[in-house]
């Protein structure tokens, strides 16, 4: 459910405006305040405190509030969060943290180990290329292709899994025929294939040809949830009560489905990651001078026997980054869907 | 059982046409495959239009994968455009490299992750459960190229600096063509790591799959029954959870050694060996229309193959589901 109840609550700016004061005009009674509950009480406290005297705690708790409160309990994904959010700051300030451009040429210091002395914390290449820059304007890039990945997929997937569970008989048919066919395909090499030939080796692109084969995980998953709901009184109720399609769909069964779709999206984006990253590097995903952790990689694979830093830190950034996601989809998981709780470690 | 069989392929006969004609025409509008000869000024451009035509690149797309067709049910999907090499015959030896890689790393996940799996859940909370749990997470999170570089960086630097050689990292092609047993050290060697590299992500997975399915079973009631009328732990655990357990994962491997015939393309281009990966990445560089169709067309059979076995073995291991 929504955290905004259904209801406008008397004082919250939804409330009709009614001249209160109008009304209690002259009568020897106090006007109500709001808050206070309808009934005479033979107290002047409110109904705030009136709880707290008895002990009983009135405060109204969403769903979402509760799986706020399970998620922040949750340490290990708390603590992913906190250094996801870490990693990506240090990736959107690039520009100031790295000591270096991204393909600036320190000539002092080629292949220099990774060292203290100059910042080289990464380590350089043969040209003299900082690796600890290049790898936090690579987290940009990374970022950027995920989310928007993790964005246009989710969307695409909600919907079509959507209309699919909700519409059933020829359309749903029609559109899980076709998920079967996106799925039956090879990933990588349809990947392949098309970032080869569309992709242009632009991050944008490539992030879109990603989101076009992401989608049928969470098609799957929205049209099975629609499935059972469709079933559900709620939703019997509020086609009697004369909601069109869209509205049922949008207003009451997203809504429900969310917390599943939420797992499904970190998934989404943690194999956006890597898949991107494997493009990158075998020389069909992003290309230079778009920095890629990825391409990164198979820059550095050709001295790694002798400058190992080349290929290790890019790779563990990408390590990083993705656990990280990966354990807070799993607090994710049990904090929204405790029903399905997986048993956990 | 036999109509179920065959009314599935049937099934799977439009979506293999539907798949085979979309990514056709894909590959065939976007990609030019004499682009690189075109390039070069002392080519003879009627030599060249002579290619064209013998491979009939100037026709509509919906001409061409009539010819496609047509080659791939008579002649065994043609030849290549440039240089005129019989596909099959090299498919069918890539195939042989692929198999080997595949067959080997899913035996090790299965052993690997079962194993890990069962005592996880058997022993659950112990240091032995977290530390497989957090290992696992590790290995989802590897990128499979970054994995495979490291063992090469590690095992070649360890040869450099002790002259100890226990892996081969290069390409398969080298191995010492001797007899017996040093010809069957020499390709385990070269073999071992490939394997690893293709293996540590679907060990992570399965063995939290295991995982959950063992703590599944071992919670029902009727495992409860068998302890009650006293049977010994052991044969509580092997008897009665472990075969049930064992059924999901089953079902999940048959479906995934489908997709590995496809699956192998950055293992193989890590490490070099000539297999189907290697064989699609040449020509996707090369613009080879009839080589990743032909591909394509082998993987994706593969998949739906073993999605149907993977059926079978269901039924044939879950009494209770009726295919039909």
């Amino acid at each position: 459910m929504t955290e905004t109840s259904r209801h406008p609550e008397p004082g919250s700016p939804d409330a009709p405006a009614v001249d209160l004061d109008g009304l209690y005009a002259g009568s020897a009674q106090p006007r109500p305040q709001p808050g206070s509950p309808p009934f005479e009480v033979a107290s002047d406290l409110t109904a705030d405190e009136l709880a707290y005297e008895s002990g009983l705690e009135l405060k109204a708790r969403s769903q979402w509030a509760y799986a706020r409160r399970r998620f922040f309990r949750h340490r290990l994904a708390m603590g992913s969060l906190i250094v996801l959010i870490g990693i990506l700051l240090c990736g959107v300030f690039a520009g100031r943290i790295a000591s270096y451009p991204f393909d600036g040429i320190d000539l002092n210091n080629l292949n220099a180990p990774p060292t203290l002395k100059g910042h080289h914390y990464f380590g350089t290449d043969q040209l003299g290329r900082d690796y600890f820059s290049r790898v936090l304007y690579g987290i940009r890039t990374t970022a950027r292709v995920a989310f928007l990945v993790a964005a246009l997929s989710t969307v695409l997937g909600s919907l079509i899994g959507a209309v699919a569970g909700y519409f059933g008989g020829w359309i749903d048919n029609l559109l899980m025929r076709f998920t079967d066919l996106v799925l039956t395909l090879p990933i990588l090499a349809v990947l392949l294939v098309a970032s080869a030939r569309l992709g242009n080796g632009n991050q944008y692109r490539v992030a879109l040809i990603l989101a076009f084969l992401f989608w049928t995980g969470i098609a799957r998953v929205v049209r099975g949830i629609f499935l059972s709901l469709r079933e559900k009184e709620y939703v019997e109720a509020a086609k009697a009560s004369g909601s069109g399609d869209l509205r049922i769909i949008f207003r009451h069964m997203l809504p429900n489905s969310m917390g599943p779709i939420i797992v499904n999206m970190t998934l989404v984006t943690a194999g956006a990651i890597l898949t991107e990253a494997a493009l990158s590097f075998l020389g069909f995903g992003i290309k230079p001078p778009t920095p890629a952790l990825g391409k990164l990689i198979s820059e550095g694979e050709t001295q790694m026997q002798t400058q190992w830093w080349l290929v290790v830190f890019p790779g563990l950034t990408i390590v990083a980054i993705v656990m990280c996601i990966n354990f807070i989809g799993d607090g994710l998981r049990d904090a929204l869907d405790p029903t399905q709780r997986r048993i956990r470690a | 059982m036999l109509t179920y069989v065959v009314r599935r392929l049937l099934y799977s006969i439009p979506v293999l046409i539907v798949s085979s004609f979309l990514i056709f025409t894909f590959v065939s509008t976007t990609t030019d495959p004499l682009e690189a000869v075109r390039m070069q000024p002392n080519v003879n451009q009627a030599a060249i239009r002579q290619v064209e035509k013998e491979n009939h690149l100037t026709d509509p797309v919906v001409v061409r994968y009539g010819y496609w067709v047509r080659d791939a049910f008579t002649r065994q999907f043609g030849k290549t455009i440039l240089g005129d090499r019989p596909i099959l015959p090299d498919l069918m030896s890539r195939l042989k490299v692929t198999m080997q890689l595949i067959i080997a790393a899913e035996i090790l996940t299965l052993l690997l992750a079962i194993a890990i799996g069962v005592y996880s859940a058997i022993r659950q909370y112990s240091v032995f459960d977290y530390t497989a749990t957090t290992l696992s997470f590790l290995g989802l999170a590897i990128p499979v190229f970054w994995l495979g570089l490291i063992l090469q960086i590690i095992f070649v630097n360890v040869y450099n600096k002790w002259g100890i050689r226990i892996f081969y990292t290069g390409a398969l092609d080298n191995v010492d063509p001797g007899t017996g047993f040093h010809f069957l050290v020499q390709r385990v060697q070269h073999l071992v790591l490939p394997v690893i590299t293709l293996a540590v992500i679907s060990i992570a997975g399965y063995s939290r799959f295991m995982r959950a399915s063992m703590l599944e079973v071992i919670n029902a009631d009727y495992i409860r029954t068998a302890r009650a009328k006293g049977l010994i732990e052991r044969r509580v655990i092997l008897k009665h959870a472990f075969r049930n357990a064992l059924i999901p994962l089953m079902t999940l491997a048959a479906i995934d050694f489908g997709t590995l015939f496809g699956g192998t393309v950055i293992t193989e281009f890590v490490y070099g060996l000539p297999g189907m990966g290697r064989y699609f990445l040449d020509a996707l560089g090369g613009g080879e229309t009839y080589v990743i169709m032909a591909w394509l067309m082998v993987t994706a059979t593969m998949v739906v193959f073993f999605n149907l076995l993977a059926d079978l073995v269901l039924g044939f291991l879950d009494p209770r589901i009726r295919l039909d």
